[in-house]
């Protein structure tokens, strides 16, 4: 397989011919939508993608995606793409989902993922509820949110996906909105190519259980003002009229209006993903309403060695050393003796 | 070396280091069983430890034992009773004194034998004679001081001189047995090499000890056990872990995959994993995961990929392991899980050995779960299980559970080492692309194994996954689907029985009683039988290693007995699952539930009396 060839794929050629069985007006139609778009426009051969996923609404995407594909047990997809990750480096890996899949069951997968930096696409659908058990609240959901098992309201602090990521020296953080298709490929396709464990947040309105959760910075009234998309070298720049932007002074990001208070576009900070200290990163990921707009875009991007290079390097570096070869060698190693 | 006044001519010795958790005592024995090994005995070890790293000193909950059985004659237990005991406090003393043979001889470091001490181990002020222990022939040496005297040249800290305690003990026995010290040096050489200040005190005090032994001659006899007649070839010592680790790799090897462990720490498993750990010259990839449901999570991973996975456990262990356990059943890969059973249940005795996971292994997950059981019966056994075990997971497509124990893991025995020409072959069942569409639960006709598509294969692009799934490997809840893949996952488990060898009987193929066992009673119960074979009892054995399929001819070996008992370190999970496979028999049981192997004396014991007395004729 001549892996330089323009592959010349639609995003059809990876709609595979199960029936997608989410709800209509579930945000993750645009999700998969913008997935299959994505493959088509990387030249990676087909057969080299493998769509692991957990258990919940989200998990159910690999079903959909017409490559090599693991619905797994939930809250284990991430121990299972590592294990196919290591077995061969060869493969690009996809995890699918959700915030109780990965926050919850998962939470102890998904840091210990980031931490080792193994080569896989986490893309974790936050809707901020259980949707396939049919409306209970997960680790994301606002504080006091009324559910079928919180029904006198959730008394504990959701976890904020990016803070945890970035915690968990995670090098790749980026968020994007589910019927966004445009901002979704652009952000799948940098995670493909970034090299160890890229962690894509994907706001995702469920229709059914939490239906407009995300409004306050995703419906169309409110997301010019309230969501600043972030790109590597440009300006932090927002608002409708493109007026709004984000400095920081005294250690604390603030937004300010240019042109109030003798602020100029120069005054403005400029995105850098490359940092790697992730001190400004984390607080770009953890902006909130209504003092922040919320973050999309590429976060943070910084290279270190994954985990499966720094493996075969390992195994290079032993190999270069030892004899040991077969099992008949191995056998025969250390101290043996001769009977005659 | 010196001339000695009393030999005495032994076919086989039990001896017995026993000593506080940081006095060595494993390291001694190791040292002491290589050097036997390599001199030609046959031999057989058990490590007994505290669970602790450093238990309380100087009590008997924290005595650390190794013993170690040699012999003239071919070894397949550690021994009942010890012969020679080295205590080298009285709470060893206290821990092992019912475990002594009439006569033995113990020796004792008599400096340990404070009035402190004495009562730390539970004695009021001597232990001999509390433990009526006085007609045992009984060796005080002073060795503390004997240390510090021999090291009394050198620049070293009081702490390392006390350290090299073992050593002189060490050189005592090797001059009871007048043995050579040279396999001791090269490792104490080897061991300390970049320290040669504490390498040489190890070593003056190894000579010291085996001199003082020589010097106090006149008081003890001193013992020859000639060589084992062993067949010809090439030997090493290997234990139950490291022939486990081995005998997969063996497989990986023999199928042309590679290996991939995701394992995580357990005592008295994680032995498996360090070894596979070092093999990354043979390319195998190990991960230590972040808990034990990772480690079954990226060996299916890994599989799903595939390399030859295994993952590593113990009882605990195997319990988180259910769920994913199953979903290996449901995704038919192929998967080792190595189960080195502890005492349970829950932590329960986590160094000590028992064979209480049987039942969890056979049914401890949801759902209709068919899983191939295999079990080792002796340390090196485990080589040929550990293949087996990958060999029947790779060709039928399926998880394989292996069981073996704390006392196969950590028990050693020499072992001919095999060349690997003479393994039997490994097919992989791969799936190749062709005209057409590729079913992901197409079935072999013979075997009802599927195919193996490996990501990364043009043409092959099909999804697995925990729900139940029609032959095209589509997501299906149609009633009669569920019911016929139930079936055939089932069925597909017992047809691996055609591959299964026959039940093996040791003795005659009828008889009076008929010992049944499996896995590691294996050198009790046969040690046992033969005895009692000797003395004229009609009584044979067999010992299982396929628990699940059991053996075509298993109901054609229990015909040919009056009675028959089933032996395990349980409360009886093999005897009752017996009694469901094949209910025409009467079940005699007999259990041990201690954290401890059997004895050739109890099982005796038990048949003598189920046989009342009764022998051949
Ligand atoms: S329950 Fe919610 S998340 Fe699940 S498919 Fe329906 S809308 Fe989507």
């Amino acid at each position: 397989m001549a892996e330089t060839n323009i592959n010349h794929y639609a995003a059809k050629d990876f709609k595979s011919d199960q029936e997608v069985r989410w709800c209509p007006g579930c945000g993750d139609h645009g999700i998969l939508a913008s997935l299959q778009k994505t493959l088509a426009e990387l030249d990676i051969p087909k057969e080299k993608y493998v769509f692991v996923s957990g258990i919940g609404c989200s998990s159910r995407l690999p079903y959909y995606m017409n490559t090599y594909g693991f619905h797994g047990i939930h809250g284990r997809a991430a121990a299972i793409a590592t294990g196919i990750k290591i077995a061969n480096p060869d493969l690009m890996v996809w995890e699918m989902t959700g915030d109780g899949d990965a926050l919850a069951i998962g939470g102890n997968h998904y840091i210990h993922a980031i931490r080792r930096n193994i080569d896989i696409k986490i893309i974790l659908f936050n809707n901020e509820i259980y949707g396939l058990t049919k409306g209970q609240y997960s680790p994301t959901s606002k504080k006091g949110l009324t559910t079928k098992t919180s029904p006198y309201g959730t008394i504990e602090e959701p976890f904020k996906i990016g803070e945890l990521t970035i915690g968990a020296n995670g090098r790749f953080f980026a968020r994007t909105v589910d019927y966004n298709l445009q901002l979704s490929n652009e952000v799948y396709k940098e995670a493909a190519k970034f090299h160890g464990t890229a962690v894509v947040e994907v706001i995702q309105n469920c229709v059914i259980f939490n239906d407009g959760t995300h409004d306050a910075f995703t419906s169309k009234e409110n997301r010019d003002d309230n969501t600043i998309t972030l790109r590597h070298g440009e300006k932090m720049i927002f608002g409708k009229n493109r007026d709004k932007g984000i400095i920081l002074k005294d250690l604390k990001l603030r937004v300010v209006k240019i042109g109030e208070n003798g602020i100029t576009e120069k005054d403005i900070l400029t995105h850098d993903a490359h940092e790697p200290n992730p001190g400004i990163h984390y607080r770009l990921a953890g902006m909130s309403l209504p003092e922040y707009p919320v973050a999309l875009g590429v976060i943070r991007a910084i290279s270190a060695q994954t985990y499966d290079a720094a493996m075969m390097e390992q195994h290079e570096r032993v190999q270069a050393r030892s004899k040991i070869r077969t099992v008949d060698e191995l056998l025969r190693s250390g101290s043996t003796w001769e009977v005659k | 070396m010196g001339k000695r006044s009393k030999v005495i001519e032994k076919d086989a010795v039990v001896i017995r280091f026993s000593g506080d958790s940081g006095d060595g005592m494993q390291l001694t024995g190791t040292l002491f069983s290589n050097t036997s090994a390599l001199f030609g005995h046959d031999i057989s070890t058990f490590p007994d430890y505290p669970a602790e790293i450093r238990a309380p000193q100087g009590t008997v909950g924290g005595v650390s034992g190794f013993q170690v059985h040699i012999g003239h004659k071919l070894i397949n237990t550690p021994g009942d009773f010890t012969d020679i005991l080295v205590a080298m406090n009285p709470a060893a003393i206290r821990a092992n004194a019912r475990w002594l043979r009439k006569g033995s001889t113990i020796i004792y470091d008599s400096d340990n034998f404070t009035e402190k001490s004495i009562q730390r181990a539970g004695y009021k002020a001597d232990p001999f004679a509390e433990d009526k222990l006085d007609s045992m022939n009984l060796i005080a040496a002073p060795i503390s001081t004997l240390v510090k005297e021999a090291l009394k040249d050198m620049e070293i800290d009081p702490k390392t001189v006390l350290r090299t305690k073992n050593m002189f003990a060490l050189g005592m026995v090797y001059w009871l047995f007048d043995s050579k010290l040279k396999y001791t040096e090269d490792f104490i050489e080897e061991k300390f090499g970049k320290k040669p200040l504490v390498a040489e005190a190890n070593s003056k005090v190894l000579r010291a000890g085996y001199y003082y032994g020589e010097t106090i001659e006149a008081l003890t006899p001193s013992y020859r056990v000639d060589p084992a007649p062993i067949r010809k070839g090439t030997y090493r010592n290997i234990n139950g872990n490291q022939a486990t680790a081995w005998g997969v790799l063996a497989a990986a090897e023999k199928a042309g995959l590679k290996l991939f462990i995701g394992s995580y720490p357990i005592t008295p498993a994680t032995g498996v994993l360090e070894e596979l750990a070092l093999r990354k010259d043979m390319g195998v990839k190990s991960l230590q995961a972040e808990d034990e449901i990772a480690g079954i999570c990226t060996s299916i991973g890994a599989s799903f990929a595939g390399r030859m996975a295994v993952t590593s456990t113990s009882g605990p262990g195997l319990a988180l392991k259910s769920e994913a356990l199953n979903l290996a059943v449901m995704t038919e890969l192929p998967l080792v899980v190595i189960d080195v059973q502890r005492g349970g249940p829950s932590t329960g005795l986590p160094t000590k050995t028992e064979q209480s996971d049987l039942w969890q292994a056979l049914y401890g997950r949801n759902g209709e779960s068919p899983v191939p059981v295999i079990a080792a019966g002796t340390p090196s056994d485990c080589f040929w299980f550990g293949f087996e075990a990958a060999k029947i997971a790779v060709e039928h497509m399926t998880p394989v559970i292996l069981l073996t124990d704390s006392y196969l893991a950590n028990g050693s025995e020499p072992w001919r080492i095999p060349s690997t020409k003479d393994l039997p072959p490994i097919t992989v069942p791969y799936a190749v692309k062709t005209d057409k569409e590729f079913l992901a639960y197409e079935r072999d006709p013979v075997t009802l194994a599927r195919k193996w598509a490996i990501p990364g294969t043009p043409g092959l692009e099909h999804r697995v996954g925990g729900l139940e799934k029609t032959v095209k490997g589509s997501v299906s809840y149609t009633p009669e689907n569920h019911e016929y893949m139930v079936k055939i996952r089932d069925e597909k488990v017992e047809r691996i029985v055609k591959e299964v060898p026959d039940l093996k009987v040791l003795g005659k193929k009828t008889g009076d009683l008929l010992v049944i066992g499996w896995g590691s009673s294996y050198g009790h119960i046969t040690t046992a039988v033969t005895e009692l074979q000797q003395e004229g009892y009609a009584v044979s054995a067999a010992v299982f290693n396929y628990i699940r399929p059991l053996p075509k001819n298993t109901a054609k070996v229990f015909a040919g007995f009056d009675k028959l008992v089933v032996c395990e370190l349980n409360t009886g999970q093999f005897a009752n699952y017996l009694r469901m496979k094949h209910q025409k028999y009467t079940y005699n049981q007999y259990n041990k539930i201690q954290g401890l192997p059997f004895t050739v004396k109890e099982i005796k014991d038990y048949c003598v009396k189920l046989l009342k007395g009764k022998k051949n004729g």
